[in-house]
């Protein structure tokens, strides 16, 4: 313990108080910039390429122990399995055959009244490379990045519905904001009549809130909400969440609405990204709205004097 | 009390910069293991101990700034703002230095509870930045630094047994 004497013969650099200023304002000054600013995103990537082999690293146990639970499974178990996704199958095959006359016909009869065509969205394949570790964040990363064309804004769905938007990309992950993330905006349609709304993430797992919703709002218990495709992120008609509670207070101008999200994430390894957003028309400049209420001040001012 | 203190001026071999390095390397892999759900809130800040550990120990070898660059890392890591874990270690480094001579006098309990409140410093710090960010705090998240605090005595017992010297099996 030879450094705890109190004389200073040496020359030890700054006061420790002069350091934690230094390195405080150094940190708000990049908490600032980071926040408000898109400037260190390239230094963030060339530093997550370089973590990038640890963190594959860190998630090798788990990986690890899951190769060699699956690899113990039982036969029986597998026979089973088997079985049942044969049968699954089969029944939905049968609906496919539907769907596929369906889908003839509805081309068909949309051709027939000029209206535009459905757009088929290509999805591929990525898995979860590792949940996230802050419990304030619900993110996860998955192991598909810019180096497979994924980009920002894309949406991450499992075999039941929306899992998240795609928010950050890696040159070999990519970073998904799960659509449970506090104040995470869809915009979704009830799948029963048509009603549109938004519903946001509330920061728990399994729980999203339907705000803004009137007290005499169409919406019953049970009610599916699919993405109404028009906000030109979503692609239409992915199934979001499931209305799992309904409180009407006449005291309230809304009425309290809990949905359940209908993906579970932390049920699969799998995902699908689905890439290609749809095109729609180009948006109006916002230059004339913007520019409106200035020449609308003017004219009172104008009428003031 | 004062019989304690001759005994923690044990004989240690010097800190030597590979075992720092590779200390703070086992502590930031075991912080990104995937943690989930209750083990997540209740998952101890390795990375803020073992750096509190040399804080207290080493303040001329580890200090504000190597805690500041540990933390951009983590910041990248954790998809945080940058900055924001490299705040909340400052802090904590800051309040290791200030401390060391202090800690250093009592026994392990004791040093515990020492440790508690700066741990909790830098987890405010880092809810801090949070809060003005994105508007809310989630109050478990101040579990983490209690469960630091009594892994404390532990890994304290566990860095001094790896830097103590090997006794030569033939001496004697």
């Amino acid at each position: 313990m030879d450094d705890t004497r109190t004389l200073r013969f040496f020359n030890r650099g700054p006061s420790p108080v002069a350091r934690l200023i230094f390195f405080c304002v150094l940190s708000l000054l990049l908490l600032f910039v980071d926040a408000r600013y898109q400037y260190l995103e390239s230094t963030r990537k060339v530093l997550a390429v370089m973590i990038y082999p640890f963190q594959r690293l860190t998630a090798l146990p788990g990986e690890t122990w899951g190769g060699i639970a699956s690899y113990f499974e039982t036969q029986r178990h597998l026979l089973a399995d088997n079985a049942q996704l044969r049968q699954r199958h089969d029944a939905d095959a049968a609906l496919l055959a539907q769907l596929q006359v369906i889908q003839a016909e509805n081309a068909q009869l949309r051709t027939l009244m000029e209206i535009k065509q459905r757009v088929d969205y290509p999805v591929r394949l990525a898995e979860i490379a590792y949940v996230e570790r802050d419990i304030f964040k619900r993110k996860l990363f998955v192991d598909k990045g810019s180096q497979a064309n994924v980009l920002a804004g894309q949406v991450v769905m499992d075999d039941t519905g929306v899992v998240g938007q795609v928010t950050r990309t890696y040159p070999w992950l990519s970073e998904v904001t799960l659509v449970t993330d506090k104040d995470h905006a869809v915009p979704i349609q009830v799948l029963r009549n048509g009603l549109r709304a938004v519903v946001f993430g509330s920061g728990n797992i399994s729980e999203m809130a339907l705000r803004y919703m009137p007290v005499s709002a169409d919406i019953v218990e049970g009610d599916v909400l699919v993405t109404s495709g028009i906000d030109g992120t979503y692609p239409p008609n992915l199934p979001v969440a499931k209305v799992s509670k309904i409180e009407r207070d006449p005291a309230y101008p809304f009425s309290r609405i809990t949905c359940a999200p209908l993906a579970g994430v932390d049920r699969h390894r799998a995902l699908l990204i689905v890439s290609g957003l749809p095109n729609l028309p180009e948006r109006p400049a916002t230059v004339d709205i913007s520019a409106e209420p200035e020449r609308a001040k003017k004219r009172i001012k104008r009428s003031k004097q | 009390m004062r019989a304690d203190i001759p005994k923690d001026q044990e004989f240690l071999l010097p800190a030597t910069l590979p075992f720092i390095t590779l200390s703070l390397f086992v502590a930031v892999m075991l912080n990104w293991l995937p943690w989930q759900g209750w083990a997540l809130v209740l998952r101890p800040d390795f990375v803020a101990l073992v750096l509190l550990y040399w804080c207290t120990h080493k303040p001329h070898r580890v200090g504000i700034g190597i805690a500041w660059m540990v933390g951009i890392f983590a910041d990248v890591a954790d998809a945080s703002l940058f900055g924001q874990h490299a705040l909340a270690y400052t802090v904590l480094a800051f309040g290791g230095i200030v401390l060391h001579r202090r800690v250093q006098m009592f026994d392990l309990r004791q040093q515990s509870l020492h440790v508690l409140p700066m741990l909790l410093l830098g987890y405010a710090a880092y809810a801090a930045v949070h809060w003005q960010v994105r508007g809310y705090v989630a109050w478990e998240y101040f579990l983490g630094a209690a469960v630091s605090a009594l892994l404390w005595a532990p890994m304290t017992l566990l860095l001094q047994a790896l830097r103590r010297p090997r006794s030569d099996p033939n001496e004697l």
